[in-house]
């Protein structure tokens, strides 16, 4: 039985990531930083979508992380425009100095 | 066996670079290791079967998306992050919280059932592809709409105002 591996360590293994990305959204002050633990975050459901996709031997599962992964895309170019020009208007990083919507 | 260790293998290179992303000051060196991250995942997938999106994942999250970020990094020249009182506040109190998250879910997660070997499922680009254009045809045009926009929300963001 050493040739299968349990479902159950992908979903820990994904739950495991989504938790690093909530920690680094949490903890990092750099804006970029944060948005890199947003895309952790992603990746580790999309294992999640993967590993049950398997078990229930549906493909549905892999289409779906095929459209997550299109927004992510999306997101990551919206969201470094709007970083870069936060950083125009404000020249700095950090989320704590970011804490005022009008200049 | 073989299915094991390269679980165990880049299972283990995945959490440690989860982790190092966690670690490092500079945004750089968080970049480079999610890529890490990205491409132990792709692993995985195919170690799944995810033969489609073990390559997606690498064409477009290793390669695309992590190239944007690298890019503004380099672009804004950002510099080594300093620690303010409430993120220290932050990681006295989130990072035991989330440890007693993870426990729980890992606690009801490995309660499950099913076991995964090597290639008894195969998700090629022949049979997503059919699935993709034939029962979410709509919502793959939907998307594409959607990367209309994104682009153009990119380029007027990030376009320098002239006064």
């Amino acid at each position: 039985m050493m040739n299968t591996v349990p479902i159950s360590w992908y979903l820990v293994l994904s739950a495991v990531l989504f938790a690093c990305g909530v920690t680094g959204f949490i903890i990092k002050r750099n804006i970029i930083t944060i948005f890199m633990s947003i895309e952790l975050m992603l990746n580790a459901v999309n294992l999640s979508f993967v590993a049950f996709a398997y078990q229930w031997k549906q493909l549905n599962g892999e289409v779906f992380v095929f459209f997550v992964m299109v927004v992510a895309a999306a997101e990551a170019a919206v969201g470094l425009a709007i970083i870069i020009s936060v950083f125009r208007t404000r020249e700095t990083l950090s989320v704590d100095k970011v804490d005022l919507l009008k200049l | 066996m073989m299915h094991t260790v390269l679980f165990i293998i880049f299972a283990v290179v995945c959490v440690a670079a989860a982790i190092n992303l966690l670690a490092q000051r500079h945004p750089i060196n968080s970049a480079l290791s999610l890529i890490v991250v990205m491409g132990s995942l792709a692993l995985l997938y195919l170690l799944l079967g995810a033969e489609f999106v073990a390559a997606v994942q690498i064409i477009i999250y290793a390669g695309a998306i992590m190239v944007l970020f690298v890019f503004t990094i380099m672009l804004l020249n950002a510099g080594e992050e300093e620690l303010s009182k409430s993120s220290r506040v932050a990681i006295v109190f989130g990072v035991p919280a989330v440890a007693v998250i993870v426990a729980a879910l890992a606690y009801i997660l490995s309660r499950g059932a099913g076991t995964a070997a090597l290639g008894d499922f195969i998700g090629g680009p022949k049979e997503i592809g059919r699935l993709l254009f034939r029962d979410f045809l709509l919502p793959f045009e939907v998307t594409s709409v959607l990367i209309l926009i994104a682009i153009m929300g990119a380029v007027v963001l990030a376009r320098r105002e002239e006064r």
